[in-house]
């Protein structure tokens, strides 16, 4: 997995509340068997017409935007579907940190998995920064996840909570799987104890 | 003595295989489903670092979301891609070991009606799947919720779950509903009073009279939809309802098993003075049948109401429901049930139950549907499929006009090839109505399979109560 330490990136706006992950990646590019390459389809059904063609009012087709590695979204972003395909999506357009007032539980562990750190605001932190983000190239913005604090563009900034273990994997770029099978004997054990406690299982 | 436990508190501590010092633990899983969708990219990680399932066993697979459901699908799948990603559930399952239900076996059908019909699903157990509606299996008072796929392969691999624990939440409907309303309006109701951020970061448990009332089916409804409430998982505690639909199943536990596990089983309610971190009541008489307009599962409103205005709303609400209202095509002060309807779409894991094919056709009997009006029954297995057809329920479909398909998710989320054109409008029985859910453009209203069919005979959006 990348490692996530600290990004200076332009952040887009995209000022919508259940942003949900058939938003994000549509269900017909669900059928890849890869993780890779959904960067394209980011947003589909938004970013383009029936025919393909860039719907030029959306955020990621404005010039400002289009190398955009941040984005600020409204309430309980990501919800739906547990398709990981929806960060994968996010990922693959360059996009590595999401910030919101709320996110969907199961969208918000899969951003973890894939080097990309979402963060939870109070709703007035992301008002200040979506307004920030509105004026488009300038709207620099430094995430530093060892400090868990966010510059934005007037020097201002903000800090923001993280899960401790989560923080680590993500700063040290750590595959969960590998970290698990650290602790494989307590599974191990656990199983002994079940199989004879709940044999029916 | 020790402190008053909820029946998630229970579940959760009889799974936790490891805790560390942060809280950060390892829940060990009981069983592991899945489909073809969220599965490849994981069994192509285990391949890459060379490991095995560690319980093939607990793990069981069946192709779902992309399988056509037209009866021609014997002959193979013809879009590519689907027939790649079902190809390849298919390989990983026999070399990996796993139980599996192929796309030609009778007990095919969609994964979360699968596991409780073949007894694979259990009280007190955690069953995790990389789909969010795994919380249909939280019924059966099983800990159940979505994963994604580095989730998927983490199980493949561990048979455990890296987690912390959620917060309790109870959501109480009292007393008895009245004639027409279904558990697709319990759930429904819950979520248009909590919003679908409502329950983000609990676990829920339903209960009071008006769940206890509920066949199995019936809570299986209301906890499939836990997650559109934001909620993890949903659960129900396990009594009598549950341990007669468990037993006998094929995967059940049979004789001294099955009379231990019925022991534990009955210790799985939430004690007395446990605490719960939010408390929902509705009582079940407040409850209309009732449809979304917009395209947020909140979206609710009792048939017998009118579209609202943007200005109804409140914060971001107010431009969602405008952007909603748009690609709804809908004016705010119409009368729900004066909306016409271009399609009907009956099935899903919310809605494919026998049950609720019971109470489609009972509405539909000796009727047609409407002019102009195309309509689709999916069920949610090959067995129920089958046993619909024993009690001559198709019959009663393929008289109205409806056609009947074979078992798969079907338009629910429109992965295979059926699908909504753009503009048109559905009545559904599934459990999102997102932008495009069921198709490109395509609009989806959502309600219980009886408030469905009476749709389809009428030609636009009814209450059921008028054609009971």
């Amino acid at each position: 997995m990348d490692k996530f330490t600290t990004l200076t990136g332009i952040a887009a706006p995209l000022p919508l509340i259940n942003v949900d992950t058939d938003m994000i990646i549509p269900k017909q590019f669900l059928k890849t068997i890869k993780r890779s390459g959904l960067g394209v389809n980011l947003f589909d059904e938004m970013r383009f017409d029936s025919e393909g063609n860039e719907n030029p009012d959306f955020v990621l087709n404005k010039p400002a935007y289009r190398n955009a590695e941040i984005l600020i979204g409204g309430d309980n972003f990501g919800c739906g579907s547990s398709r990981e395909h929806a960060p994968w999506a996010i990922k693959d357009f360059g996009i590595s940190c999401v910030i919101a007032p709320s996110f969907a539980d199961i969208f918000y562990n899969n951003c973890f998995k894939n080097g990309i750190l979402p963060i939870a605001l109070p709703q007035e932190d992301v008002d200040k920064l979506m307004d920030d983000a509105e004026r488009g190239s300038n709207a620099v913005v430094t995430v530093d996840l060892e400090s868990q604090t966010i510059t934005g563009p007037d020097g201002g900034s903000i800090s923001f909570e993280v899960d401790s273990f989560k923080k680590h994997c993500l700063l040290n770029g750590l595959d969960d799987i590998g970290l698990t099978m650290e602790k494989v004997a307590s599974i191990d054990t656990f199983e002994a104890q079940a199989a004879q406690s709940r044999p029916w299982v | 003595m020790t402190a008053p436990k909820t029946l998630y508190d229970k579940i959760w501590d009889a799974h936790v295989a490891h805790e560390a010092e942060d809280g950060t633990c390892l829940l060990y899983i009981d069983r592991h489903l899945v489909h073809e969708v969220t599965s490849p990219q994981a069994f192509e990680g285990l391949r890459m670092a060379n490991r095995p399932v560690r319980a093939p066993e607990k793990t069981i697979a069946v192709p779902d979301h992309n399988v056509p459901t037209t009866l021609d699908r014997v002959n193979g799948i013809t879009n590519e891609e689907s027939r790649i990603q079902v190809d390849a559930l298919d390989k990983n399952a026999r070399d990996f070991g796993i139980n599996y239900y192929p796309v030609d076996d009778i007990r095919q059908g969609i994964v979360h009606i699968v596991g409780p019909e073949q007894g694979w699903t259990l009280p007190g157990m955690t069953v995790v799947c990389g789909d969010s509606h795994t919380a249909t299996h939280g019924a059966f008072g099983a800990l159940a919720h979505g994963i994604g796929t580095s989730e998927v392969e983490h199980v493949l691999a561990t048979q455990t779950l890296i987690q912390k624990k959620s917060k309790n939440m109870k959501v109480e409907i009292t007393g008895k509903l009245r004639p027409g309303v279904t558990a697709k309006d319990i759930t429904l109701a819950v979520i248009g009073a909590t919003g679908t951020a409502g329950g983000t970061g609990y676990v829920i448990e339903y209960c009071g009279e008006a769940i206890r009332d509920l066949s199995m089916e019936g809570r299986m409804t209301v906890c499939n939809m836990a997650i559109e409430g934001g909620a993890r998982a949903g659960l129900i505690a396990p009594d009598q309802t549950t341990y007669d639909y468990v037993m006998g199943r094929p995967h059940a536990p049979k004789g001294a098993q099955w009379e231990a596990a019925l022991t534990w089983w009955k210790t799985l309610f939430t004690d007395e003075g446990a605490h719960f971190d939010k408390v929902l009541t509705l009582k079940g008489e407040d409850i209309a049948p009732v449809v979304t307009w917009g395209t947020s599962p909140e979206d609710v409103l009792p048939i017998t109401g009118t579209v609202p205005a943007p200005e109804d709303f409140e914060g971001g609400k107010v431009d969602a429901a405008r952007r909603s209202l748009e690609y709804m095509g809908l004016t705010p002060g119409t009368p729900l049930s004066e909306i016409p309807i271009d399609a009907v779409f009956i099935g899903s894991c919310t809605n494919g139950r026998i049950e609720d094919l019971r109470a489609a056709a009972e509405i539909v009997k000796g009727k047609k549907i409407a002019e102009g009006v195309r309509g689709m029954v999916v069920p949610g297995s090959g067995l129920v499929r089958a046993q619909a057809e024993e009690e001559g329920l198709s019959e009663i479909f393929e008289a109205a006009g409806f056609e009947w398909r074979l078992a798969g998710c079907s338009m629910c989320l429109a992965m295979n090839p059926d699908q909504l054109a753009p503009g048109e409008r559905c009545a559904s029985t599934s459990n999102r109505n997102f932008e495009g859910r069921q198709g490109f453009k395509g609009r989806t209203h959502l309600m219980s399979p009886g408030m469905a069919a009476a749709a389809a005979i009428s030609g636009k959006l009814t209450d059921v109560r008028e054609v009971m």
